[in-house]
């Protein structure tokens, strides 16, 4: 087991957006966080990667507590995340991009003298990854020039650069064409084996995505959760597939 | 490659200057090195980091006092020991500055280092023993490299000497500031510009990178200061008052914050164009260079250095 979030709730206001969520994600898992809008599921993402402090619970990520920790210390100890919106460096090529996660990695931004562009294992980390994530043809682009795809792409392949062993996706297919998402996942699943990651965790609402990928699903519903389960457990429990999924996977092809 | 020639032909030319220019024009450049070095530490927090200071007289005030302090009270006239102390003394005090501001951005940022600067300027102007008041402090001929230089008519030592001086540092301030900007921390404070939050999830600590850019900025400036300085010969609040942070802005966004050498050419063209502006009209020149930057900041937001290279894929195919 490498994450556990243990009796985790967070309110806002009179709002109660996590009423006591546990779960744990083992190794070699991919787990997707699944639930109606206003379910929990970003502010789970935020708890979970210790953006969020919350009001009672606690998250413990490799046996220690990460409980409201931050973004930098997080990627330090090797959980990494994206954004439901893409987050790029507009100005900064894709090279340049996946070069200051690799810095980062190494913790070498401090080098104040250095040469960047002389630094070879910093240039052959980030190629590595641009090869992974198929933009080493557009490694001199600026990322603002790039189509939404690749935008998307780049955001999760920076992540990845920190050679994380967790990773957290906020729909990392959202804002994508449907032909695109299944290349993103594919890209993703294979990037994640090379790198040696150790678990992936998305919050999806592309069902096929869901049940194409997942090893476990995580249904929550009003701040709780409604099922832990396989994809075929979760799509065998009608609760489960009515108050969450909707019709979208029991009759396929039915307009929403 | 065009680009090395055109800074070999400025390099040239400004080693020619003062062996075919007149006294007059020579004496303008000196100014011009001095805000050089400034700006390129100025630039590395705005253009780099994407914070705008308005309160970097602050810290060209403290260059030009050390230097007036040192020269007029304490004897020491070397500017070596001068350029060094005010480095030291800009970086004390811009710590505790640099901690307290870097936890804001963008225009609250902005009016916290202004704030700073007013504080500093009012220090300035009413401790009147200890700074002379609106008065100011001599700053005495500083001595280079150990030569004392006092014998020399003050023109010949500040078009000769002191020019080379200058140029000297401003050459080795660009050249320590090129290698910050093209390391791996240079690249951590583009991270931070481009956009702060993914940067964090980089696991780069932004307020931390912001404090040291900040404390760069500072030094460079202090060393500005005291340059700037000597030549006038004597040192009053005016050189730490708010309008000179904000003309030093202006030099930034008129030379083009976006390229490494832009804010140099920023301060060149200010200086020569205010002095063309002052003599053709001494009542209104104010209003025709406030027009020339509302015009720079509509018209041509990449500054000077904008209209020179539309074509930009250049600076990023080699990199």
């Amino acid at each position: 087991m490498i994450l556990r979030a243990d009796g985790v709730r967070k309110s806002y206001g009179q709002f109660c957006a996590l009423d006591g969520v546990s779960l744990t994600i083992g190794r070699g898992e991919f787990v997707s966080i699944i639930g109606p809008n206003g379910a929990g599921k970003s502010t789970l993402i935020n708890v979970l990667t210790g953006v969020l402090r919350p009001d009672a619970g606690t998250v413990r990520f490799k046996d220690r507590d990460i409980t409201g920790i931050g973004p930098v210390r997080l990627a330090r100890l090797g959980m990494a995340r994206s954004f439901q919106l893409v987050q790029i460096f507009p100005d900064l090529t894709v090279l340049e991009t996946l070069q200051a996660a690799v810095v980062s990695r190494l913790g070498r931004g401090t080098r104040l003298f250095a040469s960047l562009a002389r630094d070879r294992q910093v240039e052959e980390g980030a190629l590595e990854v641009a090869e992974l994530f198929r933009l080493a043809d557009k490694r001199h682009t600026p990322s603002r020039q790039l189509p939404q795809g690749d935008k998307k792409l780049l955001d999760v392949a920076s992540a990845f650069a920190l050679r994380p062993q967790i990773i957290l996706l906020d729909e990392p297919t959202s804002g994508v064409s449907t032909a695109d998402k299944t290349t993103i996942m594919e890209i993703l699943v294979s990037a994640g084996q090379r790198i040696g990651l150790q678990a992936i965790i998305q919050v999806e609402h592309d069902m096929d995505i869901v049940f194409g990928y997942s090893d476990r699903i995580i249904a929550l519903h009003q701040g709780k959760v409604l099922a832990d389960a396989t994809p075929a457990a979760i799509q065998a429990d009608a609760h489960v597939v009515d108050t969450v999924i909707g019709r979208k996977t029991t009759r396929p092809g039915a307009p929403r | 490659m065009t680009g090395r020639l055109v800074l070999a032909t400025a390099l040239a030319g400004v080693l020619v200057v003062p062996l075919v220019a007149p006294a007059y024009h020579v004496l303008l450049m000196l100014p011009f090195m001095a805000y050089g070095v400034a700006l390129l530490g100025l630039n590395l927090l705005f253009g780099y980091t994407g914070l705008v200071s308005f309160g970097h007289a602050l810290f060209l005030g403290i260059g030009a006092y050390t230097g007036a302090f040192l020269t007029h009270r304490f004897g020491v006239r070397s500017l070596e020991v001068i350029v060094v102390t005010a480095a030291v003394l800009g970086a004390l005090v811009a710590a505790p500055v640099a901690a307290l501001c870097v936890r804001y951005v963008k225009i609250y940022f902005g009016m916290l280092t202004l704030a700073f600067g007013m504080v500093f300027y009012t220090f300035v102007l009413k401790f009147y023993r200890l700074t002379g008041g609106d008065e100011g402090t001599p700053y005495l001929r500083p001595s280079l490299l150990g030569f004392a230089l006092d014998g020399i008519p003050k023109t010949d030592y500040l078009t000769g000497p002191y020019y080379y001086y200058s140029l000297a540092v401003l050459i080795l301030a660009s050249a320590v500031m090129w290698r910050v900007v093209h390391s791996p921390f240079g690249l951590c404070l583009k991270t931070i510009r481009d956009n702060p939050a993914k940067a964090e999830t980089l696991g780069i600590g932004v307020r931390r990178y912001r404090w040291y850019a900040f404390m760069i900025s500072a030094v460079y400036a202090s060393v500005g200061g005291a340059l700037l300085g000597a030549p006038i010969g004597n040192v009053d609040p005016t050189l730490a008052y708010w309008t000179h942070s904000g003309n030093i802005v202006f030099m930034t966004l008129l030379g083009g914050f976006a390229s490494f050498f832009g804010p140099i050419l920023g301060a060149f063209v200010f200086i020569y164009l205010e002095d063309f502006l002052k003599s053709l009209a001494p009542s209104s020149w104010r209003l025709i260079f406030g027009a020339l930057l509302a015009a720079i900041v509509i018209f041509a937001p990449g500054g000077l250095m904008g209209l020179f290279r539309r074509a930009r894929p250049l600076e990023a195919s080699r990199a």
